[in-house]
Parts: C-alpha cells; sequence; structure tokens
C-alpha cells in the first residue's frame, strides 16, 4: 500500500476504515505499554505485552493484574423464547443456570463439531449476555430460526469490560469501596453503584485464580481504571497481555482456540476440528437433555468413546514441547498424537504440556520428542511424558468466599 | 387413547400410496387430511356449479409397478390405453400433432428427425428409469446397498452402448432449448418439445442445471412420457387410489388439519409420538409420515427447536417457489380452435421458445408476462360426467406466474390476468370467450393457501440438480427417515421428486418397512 495522502496534514485518512478499533481502555493502556506490543483481536488494538511477559505472569500469580476484554465478543439475548433457543445451542443444561450466575459453556454444529465455547450470563428470567472468543452472529442468527420471541444484539462495543486477576485482586476491590463483592462465588454475578452509575462484577476469568471480570458502560470506562489503578497501587496491580494470559490458562488447562480446537465453522479439512469429548469436556456435554444441537453425532462418540483425548501432560526436563509429537516408544517410530500448547511453568515448577492423543495409546508409554535452540544451535530431545489428572494450577484461594486479601 | 402403527399426514396420491402399502403389510394405519376431500392437487373439486376438476389433469410419470403393487385396476382404476397427443399451437403455423411415435404438420425435416430424437431420449429414460424407484444412497455411507445403487446406474448407462452413453454425458444438463434446437427448426414445435422439461419449475428453455433431466424423469412413466386422462378422468386414478387404501384397512380421516407433529423428548432423545390435530386432539402412533412439503412438515409441524441448526437452515433455504397457475373454464359448448377438428388431447399454446423465456423473464421479477403460455386441455372429453350434459371444462396449467406478484394478488390483479387469459385463448380459438359461464384462477399463491403446499410449488421443492437424489430435500433426510426417530417424510420434496408417480409414496413405505 502506498498513498501519498497518508504522510499530509489536514487530509482525511484514506485507510480509516482498514485501521484497526481501539478499545475502550485504550488511552491508558497506551500510555501504559512501553514495548508498543501489539497486535489484534477482532479488529480490535490489542496488547500481546505491556512491558514484560513473565513480569506479567507473576503479577497474575502473585499480585494482581488486567486484561482487556473489550474485544471478546458479547451478545445480549432477550426474551421469552431465549431460555429455550440457548439452551437447544449448548451442551449444557441452561434450565440449571439461576439469575445472576455465569456458566461456562461450548457449542457444536450439527456433527457434534466444536464451533466455540465462551460464557452465558443469565441477567434476567429471560435475559442473557453471551461471551465468546470470535464473532458468531450468524450462528446465532441460524440458531434462533424458529424462536420468534426473541432479540438478539450485538452488545461487543457497548460494554467495556476488563478482567482483573491475582490474589490480589478483590483487595483492591475492597479498596475501591467494592467490598460488597465479598459476598460473590465463583460464578455469580453482582451490581454495584459506582461513579454516577452501576458496575457489573462476575466472578470468573481465564487464570485459574481468584479473579473478577468489571463490567461497565463505557463513559465509565476510564473512570473505572483510574479507581483500579489508584487502588491498585500497593497491590501490584499491572496490565497484562495475550501472552501472560496464555501462559496462565495452559497452567489451569483451559482451552484456546487454534491452540487446542480449531473452529468447526472454520475448519475446511475433514474432522480437523474436534468434539467436546475428545477436547476432554465430558462434562459440559449434559446427554440427558433431550436435544440440543449435535447430541446425535456426539452421543454416537460417546458410545464408542473419541479415539483421541486432549491431555494433560507432565515432560521430564524443562524444555517446552512445543509444537512437538509424541510416540509411543522412544525411537519415535509410532506416532501416537501432538502437543496442542506447552511451557515451563514458573509456579508449578514442571514442564507442562496439552496434548491430543490416541486413547488407546494413553495406557502406554508416552514419549515427545522436543526441538530446542540454544544459541542458534539446533537440539533435539526425546523425553518422557506422564500423563496427569489434575489442573495444573488451582489453588485453594480460586474457590474460597469471601475471598483472601492476598 | 389407542395407539396405532403408523400416522401418514396429508391425503394426496403420496400419502394415499404409501399408507396402502404400509396397510397392505399389516400395519394399522391412519391417514389425517387437512380437507374435505382426497387427492391434494389431484383431488377433484367443483369450482362452478356443476362443473368439476382436478389441478393436475393428466397423468404421464406413474410407473406401472405402483399400479401393480396397489392393484388398482381390481379398485377400478381404468387406465386409458392410448396416450393422448400433443399438438403445438401457434398463431402464424399450423398445429403440430404429436403422438410417442407419430408427427404431423411439421415440415420434412422436422419430421424426419423426430423418430430418432424420441428413440434416444426413450433409451436414456429407460437407463435412468430403476433409479427413481431406489433409495439414494445416504452420503458417506459405503454400504453394498449404496455402492449396488450407484453401480446399477452405471451399468446401466454403459450398456446403452458407447455412443448412447457419451450422447446421455453430453445433454443430460443441457438447456432445453440446446437440446431441441440441434434436432428442429419449427418454432412451435420446439417450443412444445420444450414444454415437459419445464412445466412446474423455476425453468426457462435457455436455463441450463436439469431440464433435460426432469424430462427424463417424466418419461419413465408407464407411458414413457406420453400424457394420458384415464377413463373417466382424474377422478378415477383418485377413487381407485382411495378404494385400494380403504380395502388395506387404512383409517381415512379427511377435514382433519394437523397443528404440529408431536416430538416427546426424554433423557434417551426425542422421538415422534404422534400428532396434534388443529382440535387439540392427540393421535398417537409408533411413527408418522408426513407427505407434506418438506419445509410445511420440518417448520411449520415439527419446528427447528427440535431439530439441529444445520439442518433447519437447509431446509429454510429450500427453493420451493411455484411458477404454474391454473385457469378451469366453465364452457357452454364444445370451443372450436382454428386449424382443429376437436380440441382433444393436449394443446401447447407456446409459438416459441422465446416466448417462453420472455415469460419467465417477467415472472423472477415478480411481474406478469405480457404474453403468457399455456398448455390446456378439455378433461370432458374423457370424463364427460364432469360437466353438464354438453357443456366442457377448459383445464390450462399457465407459466409463469409468480405467487409473490409485485402489488399482491389482489382481486384486479387477479381478475386482469383471467381476462388476459381468455382473450389470448380467444386469438386460439375464436368464440370461446362467449362460452365462459364461470371460471377459477389459482396462481401459486392460492395453490400454497387452499393446498398447504409451500410456495404453491408443484413438486414442492424445485427438481434442481442441488435439490435432487440424495440432496432431495436435502441430506440427512434424503431416504425417507428425518433426524427425529419415528417421523418420516414422503411427498413430492422426497426422491425422486414430483408430478403423479408415487415414487416417493412408495419407496418411502419400502424404507420404513425394510
Amino acid at each position: 500500500m502506498s498513498n501519498p495522502d497518508i504522510l499530509r496534514e489536514n487530509v482525511a485518512d484514506p485507510y480509516a476504515g482498514e485501521r484497526l478499533k481501539l478499545s475502550h481502555f485504550h488511552e491508558r493502556q497506551a500510555a501504559l505499554n512501553l514495548r508498543d506490543a501489539w497486535s489484534s483481536w477482532n479488529g480490535f488494538k490489542f496488547a500481546d505485552y505491556y512491558y514484560d511477559v513473565d513480569y506479567e505472569y507473576f503479577c497474575i500469580r502473585n499480585t494482581c493484574g488486567t486484561y482487556d476484554i473489550c474485544p471478546m465478543q458479547k451478545y445480549l439475548i432477550e426474551g421469552a423464547d431465549a431460555l429455550a433457543m440457548l439452551d437447544r445451542m449448548v451442551t449444557r443444561d441452561l434450565n440449571k443456570l439461576r439469575i445472576n450466575r455465569v456458566t461456562y459453556v461450548a457449542w457444536c454444529n450439527d456433527s457434534g463439531r466444536m464451533i466455540d465455547d465462551g460464557t452465558i450470563f443469565r441477567l434476567g428470567e429471560s435475559k442473557f449476555l453471551l461471551t465468546c472468543g470470535s464473532p458468531c452472529l450468524a450462528w446465532l442468527r441460524k440458531s434462533a430460526l424458529g424462536f420468534n420471541r426473541l432479540s438478539i444484539v450485538e452488545h461487543t462495543e457497548a460494554l467495556a469490560a476488563l478482567s482483573l486477576q491475582g490474589p490480589t485482586s478483590f483487595a483492591v476491590l475492597k479498596a475501591m469501596g467494592l467490598e460488597a463483592t465479598s459476598a460473590l462465588k465463583p460464578f455469580d454475578i453482582g451490581h454495584y453503584p459506582f461513579a454516577e452509575g452501576e458496575i457489573m462484577i462476575s466472578r470468573t476469568g481465564f487464570t485459574g485464580d481468584l479473579g473478577y471480570e468489571l463490567w461497565i458502560e463505557p463513559n465509565l470506562a476510564l473512570t473505572l481504571w483510574d479507581c483500579l489503578y489508584e487502588a491498585g497501587a500497593n497491590y501490584g496491580i499491572q496490565p497484562y497481555g495475550e501472552a501472560a494470559t496464555n501462559m496462565a490458562r495452559l497452567e489451569a488447562g483451559f482451552i484456546m482456540p487454534y491452540m487446542e480446537f480449531n473452529e468447526a465453522l472454520k475448519t475446511v479439512n475433514f474432522e480437523y476440528d474436534q468434539t467436546p469429548l475428545e477436547l476432554d469436556l465430558a462434562w459440559l456435554v449434559d446427554f440427558k437433555k433431550p436435544h440440543f444441537n449435535g447430541r446425535r453425532a456426539l452421543l454416537e462418540q460417546h458410545k464408542t468413546g473419541p479415539k483421541t483425548l486432549l491431555t494433560k501432560l507432565n515432560i521430564e526436563g524443562n524444555k517446552p514441547a512445543e509444537e512437538a509429537l509424541l510416540y509411543s516408544d522412544h525411537d519415535c517410530g509410532d506416532e501416537i498424537g501432538y502437543v496442542t500448547s506447552a511451557m515451563w511453568s514458573p509456579s508449578v515448577k514442571a514442564n507442562i504440556a496439552l496434548a491430543m492423543i490416541n486413547v488407546e495409546a494413553l495406557s502406554g508409554d508416552i514419549w515427545t520428542e522436543i526441538y530446542y535452540q540454544k544459541e542458534l544451535r539446533h537440539h533435539r530431545k526425546v523425553a518422557r511424558c506422564t500423563v496427569q489428572k489434575k489442573a495444573f494450577w488451582g489453588p485453594e484461594r480460586a474457590k474460597v468466599t469471601p475471598p483472601s486479601l492476598t | 387413547m389407542s395407539t396405532t402403527d403408523t400416522i401418514v399426514i396429508g391425503g394426496g396420491h403420496n400419502g394415499l400410496i404409501c399408507a396402502t402399502l404400509l396397510a397392505k403389510a399389516g400395519q394399522q394405519v391412519v391417514l389425517v387430511e387437512a380437507s374435505e376431500t382426497l387427492g391434494g392437487l389431484a383431488g377433484q373439486r367443483e369450482f362452478y356449479t356443476g362443473f368439476n376438476a382436478s389441478v393436475a389433469q393428466t397423468l404421464y410419470a406413474l410407473p406401472k409397478a405402483i399400479i401393480d403393487a396397489l392393484d388398482l385396476p381390481r379398485h377400478g382404476f381404468v387406465p386409458s390405453v392410448d396416450a393422448i397427443a400433443t399438438t403445438a399451437l401457434s398463431l402464424s403455423e399450423p398445429p403440430v400433432r404429436l403422438t410417442s411415435s407419430h408427427i404431423s404438420g411439421a415440415c420434412e425435416t422436422d419430421t424426419a428427425a423426430f423418430a430418432d430424437y424420441k428413440k434416444q431420449l426413450v433409451t436414456f429414460s429407460k437407463a435412468l428409469a430403476p433409479f427413481w424407484s431406489k433409495t439414494m444412497p445416504r452420503i458417506g455411507a459405503a454400504g453394498l446397498k449404496d455402492v449396488l445403487t450407484f453401480g446399477q446406474m452405471g451399468f446401466n448407462i454403459r450398456t446403452m452402448g458407447k455412443a448412447d452413453m457419451l450422447e446421455f454425458f453430453r445433454v443430460a444438463t443441457l438447456p432445453m432449448r440446446d437440446l431441441v434446437d440441434e434436432h428442429f427448426s419449427g418454432e412451435s414445435l420446439k417450443a412444445a418439445l420444450c414444454w415437459d422439461g419445464l412445466l412446474g419449475s423455476q425453468l426457462a428453455p435457455r436455463s441450463p442445471n436439469q431440464g433435460v433431466l426432469t424430462l427424463l424423469n417424466r418419461m419413465a412413466g408407464h407411458w414413457q412420457g406420453e400424457h394420458s386422462v384415464p377413463t373417466g378422468g382424474m377422478k378415477n386414478f383418485l377413487s381407485a387410489l382411495t378404494s385400494a387404501a380403504t380395502a388395506a384397512g387404512v383409517t381415512i380421516k379427511t377435514g382433519t388439519p394437523v397443528a404440529q407433529i408431536v416430538i416427546t423428548p426424554s433423557e434417551q432423545g426425542q422421538h415422534c409420538s404422534g400428532v396434534q390435530l388443529e382440535n387439540g386432539e392427540v393421535l398417537t402412533s409408533e411413527r408418522v409420515v408426513s407427505s407434506a412439503d418438506p419445509k410445511t412438515t420440518f417448520l411449520d409441524l415439527v419446528g427447528p427447536r427440535h431439530l439441529e441448526i444445520e439442518f433447519s437452515n437447509r431446509i429454510r433455504r429450500l427453493r420451493s417457489k411455484g411458477y404454474v397457475a391454473k385457469l378451469h373454464l366453465a364452457l357452454s359448448a364444445l370451443p372450436k380452435f382454428t386449424g382443429l377438428d376437436s380440441p382433444s388431447g393436449r394443446l401447447i399454446l407456446a409459438p416459441s421458445m422465446d416466448t417462453i423465456e420472455f415469460a419467465w423473464d417477467a415472472a423472477k421479477y415478480g411481474e406478469l408476462p405480457d404474453q403468457p403460455v399455456m398448455d390446456v386441455c378439455l378433461p370432458t372429453l374423457t370424463a364427460p360426467d364432469n360437466a353438464p350434459t354438453g357443456q366442457h371444462i377448459l383445464s390450462a396449467n399457465v407459466m409463469y406466474i409468480p405467487g409473490e406478484l409485485k402489488g399482491g394478488w389482489t382481486d384486479a390483479a387477479r381478475d386482469n390476468l383471467t381476462t388476459q387469459l381468455i382473450s389470448q385463448l380467444d386469438s386460439y380459438a375464436p368464440g370461446i370467450k362467449n362460452l365462459v359461464l364461470g371460471s377459477e384462477l389459482l396462481t401459486p399463491h392460492d395453490l400454497e393457501q387452499q393446498f398447504r403446499v409451500a410456495g404453491g410449488h408443484w413438486h414442492h421443492v424445485e427438481p434442481a440438480i442441488d435439490q435432487l437424489l440424495m440432496m432431495r430435500p436435502t441430506y440427512e433426510a434424503a431416504q425417507y427417515a428425518t433426524p427425529i426417530e419415528g417421523l418420516y417424510i414422503c411427498g413430492s420434496g422426497s426422491h425422486p421428486a414430483g408430478d403423479i408417480s408415487g415414487n416417493p409414496g412408495r419407496n418411502a413405505a419400502r424404507e420404513i418397512l425394510s
């Protein structure tokens, strides 16, 4: 692209429509993005990191940090048919979801392949907020065929949303005058007066630790930021970006699109997408529900059991097994799977990974072939892997109510 | 509350055929029909005092195997021995008369070309014929039955001989116009030869896709595509079907519209357990077979909430707009068409393929053609008791008439079109307008309203290549079973498609019994 107009002053930006959108918190976040490490998410300018990935990661684990979820997609689904429509779309039983509660959900195409995961907030008897990583308005509209008494409103830019995660997150809220949030149990929603308006706070997040997500009207976004950072000054508050999030979520065992799963509606190759059962999300699939999208296909798979399963691995050594293949033998002759995400976990002090493995190979030896680099020289290492059942990271403080201050 | 084996929704010919075959196999069958009369578009109604007619006016696609399976002759069906002739009429050329083997009135070269043209189409049609009576293979399935079905198709085409086989592949998806242009020169003759490839679909002579296939499908019937009228008229066929159904033990309930197909949820999933009538009554059964069109069946009677999201949206997207209107005239005497001794058989009033094409051009933008084209039949010539003695009925299929007319189907729009059609007929049969005692115009919109057919489409679902064979009406419902346990479909929207062939009804019954 070369357009000389762009260099001139007082000329309308010829690429205005192509520019990344700015989050409601951009002004403050830009000031703190010392490394100008921007990437994008859903068309928004979005920080990969602000200062240092490891520093931000340690804030999440030891103090607290804020993560911008303005680019996360949000949809308001409201009306007499809203519950029935969403309940048919997702694999979980939403009839069990009480008002002011949040639930983690997945939804599939007719063949039971996962389109996306997200959370549903029940805001009223027939009012729901759906959040997810990728745009899904088209799918919501298709899902709404035959459900006439509802409205679906794209709500992404109508809400400013910020995730506040880490052991001191409650202490910061308390210091801001939001001590009432102490009553929130995990997945609870509360509404509190804030400035000249109201703030909605849910005890949710993507780090596996104590944390909250804060939802507010856009014109109060910067006020919220300033209050948070003023209150958080002594609690180690720090903005963190995509890179630190990715570390924290892996320790918590949470899946990521285009790491653990390929969104079904965007998958070209046959069965290169995954089912929730393959992603170890069987607990999300409620076969007692008479009908939900993908049920028939998933039931078929449930009867025989999935052929591959997303598995947590502990790997010997300290070299992250990124993009590595898995074998049943040390000679790497019999391929049995692949690593989807891997890292050295500073908190767990372990070399951890999520991997998609052939179920029949799970009971045998698992080896991985790791390639790593030391000062430009490439090395290969075959390391033994051990299957781990529990999440790598899941501190008690994430669940305790009222939450601790540290 | 007693439970029957099967409830069949819809008393059109497919519903009746399916119900009868199931009952003959020992099932307890209840057939529910919304209107007071059976037969659907083939059912006879009084449109003017003393004058009775049906929308479907001739038989041509009904296979002998179905006539035999239902033992229809024993129930009074008297198939006509002779096919009726088709006459191409034009104001500028002499009439051309066509029978299965004979052509008269055409120029010398066209006359010479006719026999070979006909022979080749019959060869193709025979090769395809077994396919219409088979259940299509399931996409992705590779069972022996599926492979054999494909195998037989290949074998039939291969054994036509190399020259015919290559020609078949060349012409199978040609526009009708290209096919007839290759063989003939007479304008009205070419228009008439196009006709059966186009009638009832969203196709004009120049449309690519499946005009030739449609023609070949229609030629696979008992009379190789020749039209016939049973002795006594269409009502003879219907009364034989009804008698066969009753004799087989089918309980027929007319005037019994269905409000919804009952889907019962349980921890084992959903299954179809019967129907709820519009009067609130619930009839329970092991299974339900719907001969209604797929949109009505799935979107209205079942409801998308019981279906999967991609499946229900594929049903929503089905192309099902009809473009054929029906005109019935009650005439005080037999009309006299210029150049014809008697208006017997089928008269095609389409002077050229361009006239047909232009009529489609208008209709596809929601407008009425300046010069509609039509095929005309006087059913009272073979069934005089459908009208008072000495008086006649003229029944015309008029193309192309949009169901969604710009400005809507007001009374004025309807009256104007009727007047226009009568005046057009009057130029072919001078004086006919003075014979008109009464008339009925059924636009596709009316067919939708009165016969409960989505879009008023003759074939329920446009028989286009993407909505045919294992894609009809869409995959996962193309083998008569549906994604809902206990629910089947058997109407024209199922393989192999519409017309009075009975194939969908017969094939569905075979699947249910297998």
